[in-house]
């Protein structure tokens, strides 16, 4: 079966697989990559043989400190746990009603100003990049320690993640009926009641309950400086190398995410 | 003709759905009164005036040369906590690539939820558990929080790269497959290519969110910013707390601002 | 040079996909299915790379009866067998050239294609099988940025640069317009010639099938119910074929131009 032998050109052009350039910058893509790699594991003294000869030592640790938990401090934990669910609670529900209607104006079909929705994204862009516990550290500055400066810091963290996710949910909306109603002649109001709030309620639903989720995570954190929560008793038992009592509080915190994961997951499996 | 029904504006419930609402709003009532009546809503506030503090949070630090020439200080542990967020999301990029096969319905079937409730009950520990089991273990320093942050990865990226499995495009596999080509090959020039920049993509976005998480790591012991943050609030330095935020703040920006331009790119 | 005989095949849900196909098909011949969706067009055709395999009879190629065939042996018959699929079936992320070199995974080592160390006549080839459709200069473009017509050339040329000996079509037009898929057939009908290939198109379209094929093969209900060369064939053969009389949906429309 000889083919294309006769109309071959006399001088052969080679043809690379990838052209060089390209392979030239997928290359040093991968050797940046890979350099910055060492560079962190260098610092951090976790090179990857390091990394492998931990966990059998985590594994022991677990199985000889760790265990058994001390379930007689049991009741002590649930006090804790219920007061950092409380705290996640009243600070989605705070966020969820101030972000509803941040979100319409940090969205580009509803607020048609490109300055004042540039300034307001922007705004949200830096409450989203401070870490929840320095708000915490913030708060117990401002209003003293105990659950409150827990609400607050969660509250502002929430806000920032909320808005976004619902904004982006309102820009990818269908324009039609919102088309419709201002064509019938309604006010902005009206537009949002009529035209986009029913497309949104259902992954505003689901968004607040995911928020939720990550508030309940984050609030374990925010005890260690004095926010409140189920991180107060936990700092106290390490402190005091008290591992039964540790393993308790880790035990009872992991169940309790569990449960909640669970029951938001299924819920918003169904709203969506 | 008599007077016309009624019209409402909703549709009437049915007894079913009555049933329903009646019970959530149990549920929902009876969490917030429970949660109201649990929790102590006492304001202490400081010994200084909130505005005091405020001053030295936010314009001290930025206006007084005694604590400005203090930034470097903290833009070295800044370099930390990043590092610590790079190899962890390294390490945990390449340990989640097994775990989400074994998680994904099309690759395992049966066999999948294994792997799913692994990722499920890695996801309901927050990182800062992981940091303190892994303090105690392996000590203070920052190899526990790569430790931490890799392990606590994981659980987010395997799910990601699982729901991408699942998603596979297999008529490329067909095609090579009916050109002769062996598992291997279908795999590496069928899936490979689908796959491998959504991979990166989130693992870039996960990397985003690990250095937020890292900052936290400080606070038990495992590396990062948090340990001066944590000595700062004990102390009262609300002028270091304030140096640390704006640090925290302008380089966790700088890199969203980075990986969201990658992230767009690979896409 | 492909002799089915009695050949069935019977889904384990008990559906019978053919039902005793008798089929001599010739070298370099141009043979157009026809039928109705699911009459069995796209099982007969994947039968002969054995992407399904008929639970009864033979299927020769070459005298070697391929149904008895084990993993080994059904590459090398796979890559003598090029396939081409509606949906093209390419990877939209990978540019055009790697695509085409996909066709020669079945010539080349696993270790070496993974590193993507193809022969330099391999993608002399590729390049020149890129230049018969008319599309060399895409060849370092990703594959998703070309048109249906494009993409589905690319796969043509996927299919010659695995020098096979056989090119089995499953619905090659169906994903296209009109006058692309008439640009389209015309292409895959010119090269089969060109390299006397032995070509089997599943069509729907009975103007196409009219138009392109040498030869017809009509089935209905996994049987053969028509087989004879194109002069043969009217539109009561059709009518035949199909059991119903001819409708404006089985007629593409928009002829060559």
């Amino acid at each position: 079966m000889e083919k294309q032998e006769n109309n071959q050109p006399t001088e052969q052009k080679k043809y690379p697989l990838t052209p060089k350039g390209v392979k030239w910058y997928i290359g040093s893509v991968i050797a940046v990559v890979i350099g910055l790699y060492f560079l962190a594991a260098y610092q951090t003294e976790a090179f990857p043989d390091r990394v492998i000869d931990g966990l059998p030592i985590i594994f022991l640790f677990a199985v000889d400190d760790l265990w058994p938990p001390n379930w007689s401090y049991l009741p002590r934990v649930a006090m804790a746990l219920l007061e950092t669910w409380n705290m996640a609670l009243f600070s989605t529900t705070l966020a969820a009603l101030v972000a509803l209607p941040v979100s319409f104006i940090a969205s580009s079909n509803i607020n048609r100003n490109p300055l004042f929705y540039q300034g307001v994204r922007n705004f949200l862009n830096l409450l989203r990049t401070i870490p929840e516990i320095i708000l915490a550290v913030l708060f117990v500055a401002l209003v003293g320690i105990g659950a409150v400066s827990g609400i607050l810091a969660l509250f502002v963290f929430s806000i920032g993640i909320l808005a976004k996710l619902i904004s982006e949910t309102i820009e990818a909306i269908d324009p039609g009926p919102v088309e419709a109603v201002r064509a019938s002649g309604g006010n902005v109001f009206q537009v949002i009641t009529f035209g986009i709030m029913p497309q949104i309620l259902p992954q505003f639903a689901s968004y607040t309950l995911y928020v939720l989720e990550i508030n309940v995570k984050a609030s374990v954190v925010l005890g260690f400086v004095g926010a409140g929560g189920i991180g107060i008793i936990l700092r106290q038992q390490l402190n005091t190398f008290n591992y039964a009592n540790v393993a308790t509080i880790i035990l009872v915190t992991f169940v309790a995410i569990s449960i909640i994961d669970l029951i938001s997951n299924r819920v918003r499996e169904r709203l969506e | 003709m008599s007077e016309k029904p009624k019209v409402s504006l909703r549709m009437a419930m049915t007894k079913k759905q009555k049933t329903y609402f009646y019970i959530i709003m149990f549920i929902l009532s009876a969490l917030y009164i429970n949660a109201f009546f649990t929790t102590s809503f006492s304001v202490s506030g400081s010994a200084a005036s909130p505005l005091e503090t405020l001053r030295r949070i936010f314009i001290v630090p930025i206006t007084n040369m005694d604590y400005i020439v203090q930034f470097p200080v903290y833009i070295g542990y800044m370099l930390e906590t990043i590092a610590i967020a790079y190899a962890g999301v390294a390490v945990a990029t390449i340990l989640a690539i097994p775990v989400a096969f074994l998680a994904a319905r099309n690759i395992s079937h049966r066999f999948s939820y294994i792997g799913k409730s692994i990722l499920n009950a890695i996801r309901a520990i927050p990182e800062l558990i992981f940091a303190i089991i892994f303090v105690a273990a392996v000590g203070i320093g920052p190899y526990a929080g790569v430790l931490a942050i890799s392990i606590n990865s994981i659980g987010m990226l395997g799910k990601l790269y699982a729901e991408v499995i699942e998603s596979i495009d297999k008529s490329n596999i067909d095609a090579i497959k009916a050109s002769g080509g062996n598992r291997i090959q279908a795999m590496w020039y069928g899936v490979l290519p689908q796959v491998l920049p959504e991979f990166s993509s989130y693992s870039i976005y996960r990397f985003e969110i690990d250095v937020r998480a890292s900052t936290v790591l400080g606070i038990v012991g495992a590396g990062g910013i948090g340990a001066p943050l944590i000595l700062a609030t004990y102390q009262r330095n609300w002028e270091d707390v304030g140096m640390i935020l704006i640090v925290v703040v302008v380089f966790v920006s700088i890199i969203d601002l980075i990986s969201g331009k990658i992230r767009k790119k690979l896409v | 040079m492909i002799e089915f005989k009695n050949v069935s095949l019977t889904y384990p849900n008990g559906h019978q996909g053919l039902k005793n196909i008798n089929l001599k098909l010739n070298e370099g011949e141009f043979v157009v299915i026809v039928g109705m969706s699911g009459a069995g067009k796209s099982t007969l055709i994947r039968s002969i790379n054995r992407m399904v395999t008929p639970t009864e009879g033979e299927l020769l190629l070459g005298g070697e009866n391929i149904l008895k065939f084990k993993e080994k042996q059904l590459r090398k018959l796979r890559t003598e067998a090029g396939m081409i699929f509606q949906n093209y079936n390419l990877v939209k992320r990978m540019s055009v050239l790697r695509n085409v070199m996909a066709g020669r995974l079945g010539h080349t080592g696993t270790l070496r294609s993974m590193l993507g160390l193809f022969p330099q006549e391999d993608l002399q080839m590729a390049m020149d099988n890129l230049e018969r459709v008319g599309i060399k200069e895409k060849a370092y473009v990703r594959a998703d940025q070309l048109s249906g017509g494009q993409q589905q050339r690319v796969s043509i040329a996927r299919v010659l640069t695995q020098q096979p000996k056989v090119i089995l079509a499953d619905e090659p037009v169906a994903s296209l317009d009109p006058p692309t898929s008439h640009k389209v057939m015309k292409d895959l009908k010119r090269v089969s010639r060109e390299d006397n290939l032995t070509t089997l198109v599943n069509l729907h379209f009975i103007d196409m099938a009219q138009e392109y094929a040498d030869r017809i093969v009509g089935l209905r209900d996994g049987e053969i119910v028509f087989d004879g060369p194109i002069d043969k064939v009217t539109d009561k053969t059709f009518e035949e074929i199909y059991g119903r009389p001819i409708k404006e949906e089985d007629l593409l429309g928009g002829d060559e131009s």
